[in-house]
């Protein structure tokens, strides 16, 4: 009796610093949390603020003459006349006519850099599609110079002193002219999808990134998922337990935890060096990003064979199923969403890395889509580094502009990863 | 149902046809080296692959130590043809090249380009001498006290090495030992503010070694800070602490005029005017490098080096002016595109 009253007190006594330490557990906890969800919204906050320009583009309206003493004197159409004739000359002519007074060479640049230099490119490719427009005039909207562009969308200001602004009073007053004519505008940003990367800012797309990124996980997929899949079946269902077996798996768990870098050397010595496949190449990034998630896929697929409860496999064997039967017909569908979802995660981290790219030169400067897995070519992480290294102010958004893209392709991958777990995975 | 052995036999046909193709040919220029020279080799390759008719270059960021070698390690389509070098290329570099087959190299000095010392324009400007520079970052300076003498580098502000400068802490944001830029300091700041030392001087000839670690090591005590190959990263920093110095290459001082300005070295200014006519002091050449070997082989490497030193592109108002080169003279140019269109060999 005595006895159950001193517990009781005890109870007591010590009750409220139980409960205080519950409450600052769950505090701790809560903090962690809001902590870690405070620096994912500086991370966005930030990306997004200095990248969601890059989704516009400014554009010029210029009144092209398609003069057919420039473009083709003789008259034969021949498309290599077409092709090497002076569309520079076009724009400029074009540009004068708009502003008639000004004059001087010096001069004269500074008006023909309110127009971005790919704008006789443009011209040369619509008279090669319809020759038919020679000897007409047209209006053709073309890029405008990524500093017209910058100070359009507010990153140059009239305010900053003329002898630092990038672009001079007399520009300033163009641009004015430009926007009370209703010849300037911007745009949604369609060629950041489609274009390959450029030294000019108003040029560069992820188009070219994002192919090479799409190309080596094409390769690191084909490659790692069955390789994983079947080691993991292997070791799990049908090997010995020994030596050899336990030695397997801490070196599959130590390969987990290499620095991505590390692959990236071997990749060099191994593919490029002595097998003497090309530099640059998506295939070979594909292959060095295989060796990287190779680990994760085998870990995570045991990880969910292990979760496929024995009874299943007794009752396989019990009606008389083999071995192999068991595993294929029963287990392995069991088990399959997590080791998809393993492989997803394997993939969206190889499509987020640089560092092994580095060394098999895929930091490149790559101006044509890729079009195989043998092109040279570059990766989305790779594109955001090159980017961020560029002197030009213009690329400052681009840069974030590229890191909301692969941003968006990771959270779509790890979303089908959930997706996945969510529909089919079994819980017994 | 899914068919293990179907798919692992399909990943394996896969890997293997992938390790059976290997390189046999090219049709696109490669080349490799400095991330200082990048900027302008790929403005060049850019336009030479709108012409239409050859491919782009690539063009890779690997550093001109890095790049040399990879261009020195032999002749044949997986090796590089071209390699950017923001210094000239090095005794040592050309024997490489030369066990690897690789003899007969044309170099091509592209222009100029200028190392400034900057910070952020709500600060002063700092004016310096290559030998207030030299002691505010060697490791070892001469002692003031006992002449002939090294001591550990003591000085901890500006103030203490130079009167006229502020008293902040020494804190420079420098490029990193790999880094061409580095090299160029070096040789260019950090050698003739040692030589300013007669006793120092005398050494560049009787021991050549001991010159070399006294003048070429930099402090390790947090006075100097490697801040990577990239710039950018340095513009930011310095916008962000006004009292931090930053070195890197001109063209980034002049994208960045409304955020920083560039301390006045020996009393020059590093403008684009000085730095062409070679007032300003610290200014090096800028070099590619071209295999002959691969002319020929490659399509379209001799018309790239013909683009390359048009006048359209490395002259006085060609299209690399405008990303920040420093272009050579014009007899200098007339003399480079001779040599290149020749594809004279190189002489060290």
């Amino acid at each position: 009796m005595s006895k159950g009253v001193r517990t009781a007190e005890l109870v007591e006594k010590g009750l409220k610093r139980r409960y205080r330490a519950e409450w600052m557990f769950q505090a701790y906890g809560i903090a962690a949390v809001s902590l870690g969800i405070i620096f994912v919204l500086f991370l966005f906050y930030s990306v997004i603020s200095k990248g969601y320009t890059s989704f516009a583009q400014t554009y010029v309206q210029l009144e092209i003459q398609y003069d057919e003493q420039i473009i083709d004197p003789e008259g034969a159409r021949d498309i290599e006349t077409l092709r090497m004739a002076d569309y520079m000359s076009l724009v400029r002519t074009s540009l004068k006519d708009m502003f008639p007074q000004v004059e001087g060479r010096a001069n004269l640049r500074k008006l023909y850099e309110l127009v971005s230099s790919n704008a006789p490119f443009r011209l040369q490719n619509r008279v090669m599609d319809d020759p038919a427009l020679l000897g007409t005039t047209q209006k053709v909207w073309v890029l405008a110079g990524d500093e017209v562009d910058q100070f359009m969308k507010g990153q140059i200001t009239a305010d900053e002193e003329e002898s630092t602004r990038p672009l001079n009073d007399q520009q300033l007053a163009w641009i004015g002219v430009l926007e009370q004519r209703g010849v300037i505008e911007k745009r949604f940003n369609t060629e950041f999808f489609t274009n390959g990367d450029s030294r000019e800012p108003e040029q560069a797309g992820v188009a070219g990134a994002a192919m090479g990124s799409f190309f080596t996980l094409i390769v690191t997929l084909l490659l790692s998922f069955p390789i994983g899949v079947a080691s993991a079946v292997y070791l799990e269902e049908f090997a010995p337990r020994n030596r050899w077996t336990d030695l397997i798996e801490v070196n599959i768990n130590n390969l987990a935890a290499v620095p991505s870098i590390v692959f990236g050397l071997l990749g060099l010595a191994v593919f490029i060096n002595f097998f003497g496949l090309p530099r640059s190449a998506p295939l070979v990034g594909g292959l060095v990003l295989t060796l990287m998630t190779l680990p994760t896929i085998i870990i995570a697929s045991r990880a969910s064979l292990k979760a496929v409860p024995p009874s299943i496999r007794e009752a396989a064997l019990g009606m008389g199923a083999s071995q192999i039967q068991m595993v294929a017909h029963h287990v392995l569908p069991l088990a399959m969403p997590g080791m998809l979802t393993g492989t997803i995660i394997g993939m969206a981290r190889a499509l987020g890395e640089s560092a092994p790219l580095l060394m098999i030169g895929m930091v490149a400067f790559i101006v044509d889509v890729p079009q195989a897995i043998t092109d040279p070519s570059t990766a989305l992480p790779v594109q955001i580094y090159l980017w961020a290294d560029s002197p030009e102010r213009a690329f400052v958004e681009r840069t974030s502009g590229a890191i909301m893209v692969l941003l968006l392709f990771l959270l779509l991958m790890n979303g089908l990863a959930v997706i996945l777990r969510n529909r089919f995975e079994r819980r017994w | 149902m899914l068919k293990p052995s179907l798919v692992l036999a399909a990943a394996a046909s896969l890997g293997l046809g992938g390790l059976a193709i290997a390189q046999s040919s090219r049709d696109y220029i490669s080349i490799v080296g400095s991330s200082t020279v990048y900027p302008f080799t790929t403005a060049v390759a850019e336009s030479f692959g709108k012409s239409g008719r050859y491919k782009t270059p690539k063009v890779e960021s690997t550093g001109t130590g890095g790049g040399i070698k990879l261009f020195c390690n032999g002749v044949g389509v997986q090796h590089p043809d071209v390699a950017n070098a923001s210094r000239r290329i090095k005794a040592s570099e050309v024997q490489a090249c030369a066990k690897n087959g690789v003899k007969e190299v044309t170099e091509i000095k592209v222009g100029y380009d200028g190392i400034v010392v900057a910070n952020a324009r709500s600060a002063q400007i700092f004016k310096l001498s290559r030998k207030d520079l030299y002691l505010a970052l060697a490791k070892q300076v001469p002692d003031p006290a006992n002449s002939g003498k090294l001591i550990n580098n003591p000085y901890k502000t500006w103030r203490e090495i130079n009167k006229i400068l502020p008293a902040d802490k020494i804190e420079v944001l420098g490029p990193p030992p790999t880094s061409g830029t580095r090299d160029a300091f070096l040789e260019l700041v950090m050698e003739p503010g040692c030589e300013s030392y007669d006793w120092i001087a005398g050494l560049a000839k009787s021991d050549k070694n001991r010159f070399k670690s006294i003048c070429h090591t930099i402090r390790e005590d947090g006075g100097y800070i490697e801040a990577g190959e990239n710039d950018n990263l340095i513009v930011q920093k310095l916008d962000a602490s006004p009292k931090t110095l930053g070195i890197f290459g001109y063209s980034f001082l002049e994208e960045n005029l409304n955020k920083l300005h560039g301390s006045l070295i020996d009393g020059k200014q590093p403008t684009f005017e000085n730095i062409a006519s070679g007032d300003y002091p610290v200014s090096r050449a800028l070099f590619i490098y071209v295999k002959k070997a691969h002319v020929g082989v490659i399509p379209g490497l001799k018309e790239f080096v013909a683009e390359y030193t048009s006048e359209r592109a490395f002259g006085q108002e060609g299209y690399l002016v405008d990303k920040g080169l420093i272009p050579l003279g014009s007899a200098e140019a007339k003399q480079v595109r001779a040599n290149a269109t020749g594809m004279a060999n190189l002489k060290l």
